[in-house]
């Protein structure tokens, strides 16, 4: 039937990954038996490609605070809030996240997608601008195209070109949201946020910061880079995800703008959504407690990045600019990426391979993410697996 | 308002480097069928017109842009917007 014409490039593509012997979009954990240690095909797997960053899936805190919600007020709130009403775990840990960001208000998603998606189509619409960094997630793209609102890119974390768009919208920019991420997501880089934020202040525009992957990695309090740059302040809207350093799924939007709360009445990714179930609100409400209680999570979250960074820099890779949890290989060919991704695998490690288009500059990354609760026996056998890579050849592919 | 033909004329200019094959421009010629302009190339073309033209093209217009007098259209109507 010719509406499935569009998906015959994606046939093609597994096609080849297969004739590879690679089926990296099926890749199966067939018992999770530590932390950070899956069989895969067999074979006892280091995990090295979870965004787990504090290692707190396991905390046994968060496992019985799960535990006695599920027992309380069982599996699942089948619905939305609007519709079936909000649990009073729903907004404890509204109250608790605004209170851990300082802020006047919180709202809890579903999902991190649902957060963003949630923000981006009830702040801007038909007549709003929405200007987000180039290496954007995808779910700030969809974000934009759902909106409705004119959508622009500025080259990645160049900020004379934001101030140059800023310029070009003239009066608009009151009705502009700029969009940026506290650490991007296939590099580990981070966003220039204090240039940001003082460049957005000057404009009057409107900044959202998705801290998804800098929530209890960045900031003294684990707060994100708005923290660690010190322009809290300046930023109107922090979204962030439980699906990460929280170690749970669901995600979140703080602010003082009063509006926040109509927010609610005019997202439709919110009104439209089952909410988290009792457990996992338990269990993210204790992580959280978990980010604020123990730093010592970051330090080592920050020794293994280095450690890794600094060796597998040492063996010549091509890394992102700086040490960071998340810590991608660059490559430039597909078929190289595949081989090496199968080696890693066949050496007991996983790590995320990503292709193109997925990638920012078109070229494949083998993109690891590093955590508190890696032991340094796990980094080593990491560090192993890379150093195997020399003398991979590499297959034929088609595509 | 900016002359419609000028602009063609000025956009054939500005996509002449990204024409690698040589091929005839005019105002059928097809941005990703005829010039082969993969996504990459297509936001670095967009980039190039907006600093030509100082205007920012918001990316809801490329799905209404084909071609070269798709492009010209979309532009003519962004340039008299600000004005």
């Amino acid at each position: 039937m010719a509406i499935f014409d569009k998906l015959h490039p994606i046939s093609s593509a597994l096609q080849d990954l297969k004739n590879c012997g690679v089926d990296s979009v099926n890749v199966v954990m067939e018992r999770i038996t530590a932390p950070f240690e899956a069989v895969i095909n067999g074979r006892r797997t280091v995990l090295a490609g979870t965004n787990n960053y504090l290692g707190l899936t396991f905390d046994q805190e968060c496992i019985r605070a799960a535990c006695e919600a599920l027992q309380q007020e069982g599996t699942g709130t089948t619905g939305s809030r609007m519709a079936n009403g909000n649990y009073a775990g729903h907004i404890a840990l509204e109250r608790e996240l605004a209170k851990f960001f300082g802020r006047n208000g919180a709202i809890v998603f579903s999902t991190g997608y649902v957060a963003i998606l949630g923000m981006i189509t009830a702040l801007a619409g038909p007549g709003d601008v929405i200007l987000i960094d180039s290496d954007c997630h995808a779910s700030i793209y969809d974000g934009c195209r759902l909106a409705g609102a004119q959508f622009m890119l500025f080259k990645h974390n160049d900020i004379g070109d934001l101030e140059k768009r800023l310029r070009r919208l003239g009066k608009q920019t009151e009705n502009t949201l700029i969009v940026v991420e506290g650490i991007y997501s296939m590099l580990g880089d981070r966003a220039m946020l204090s240039d940001i934020a003082a460049v957005k202040k000057n404009y009057g525009a409107c900044l959202l910061v998705d801290e998804a992957h800098s929530l209890g990695v960045l900031g003294k309090q684990g707060r994100g880079l708005a923290e660690e740059a010190g322009v809290e302040d300046n930023v109107d809207f922090i979204v962030g995800t439980f699906s990460k350093s929280l170690g749970t799924i669901g995600g979140f939007c703080v602010s003082n703008h009063p509006q926040l709360e109509l927010i609610r009445c005019a997202s439709r990714p919110y009104i439209f959504t089952a909410s988290p179930s009792p457990s996992i609100i338990a269990s993210t409400r204790e992580a959280l407690k978990i980010v604020r209680a123990r730093p010592e999570l970051r330090s080592r979250l920050w020794k293994n990045a280095r450690t890794l960074y600094q060796r597998l820099k040492d063996m010549d890779f091509v890394l992102g600019p700086a040490p960071s949890p998340i810590i991608s290989v660059r490559l430039k060919d597909k078929r190289k990426a595949v081989a090496f991704w199968r080696r890693l695998l066949e050496h007991g490690v996983y790590v995320n391979m990503v292709l193109p288009p997925a990638t920012t500059d078109g070229n494949p990354l083998l993109r690891c993410s590093v955590s508190a609760g890696h032991t340094p026996e796990q980094v080593k056998q990491i560090c192993e697996a890379f150093a195997s890579l020399r003398d991979v050849s590499e297959p034929p592919l088609m595509s | 308002m900016q002359d419609y033909r000028e602009l063609v004329v000025k956009l054939c200019d500005i996509i002449r480097p990204f024409n690698k094959d040589g091929i005839d421009l005019n105002e059928e010629t097809d941005l990703a069928g005829d010039l082969g302009l993969d996504s990459l190339k297509v936001v670095e073309l967009l980039v190039t017109v907006e600093d030509s033209f100082d205007i920012s093209i918001p990316l809801n217009v490329l799905p209404h842009v084909r071609t070269i007098k798709d492009f010209a259209e979309q532009l003519q109507r962004l340039l008299s917007e600000r004005s």
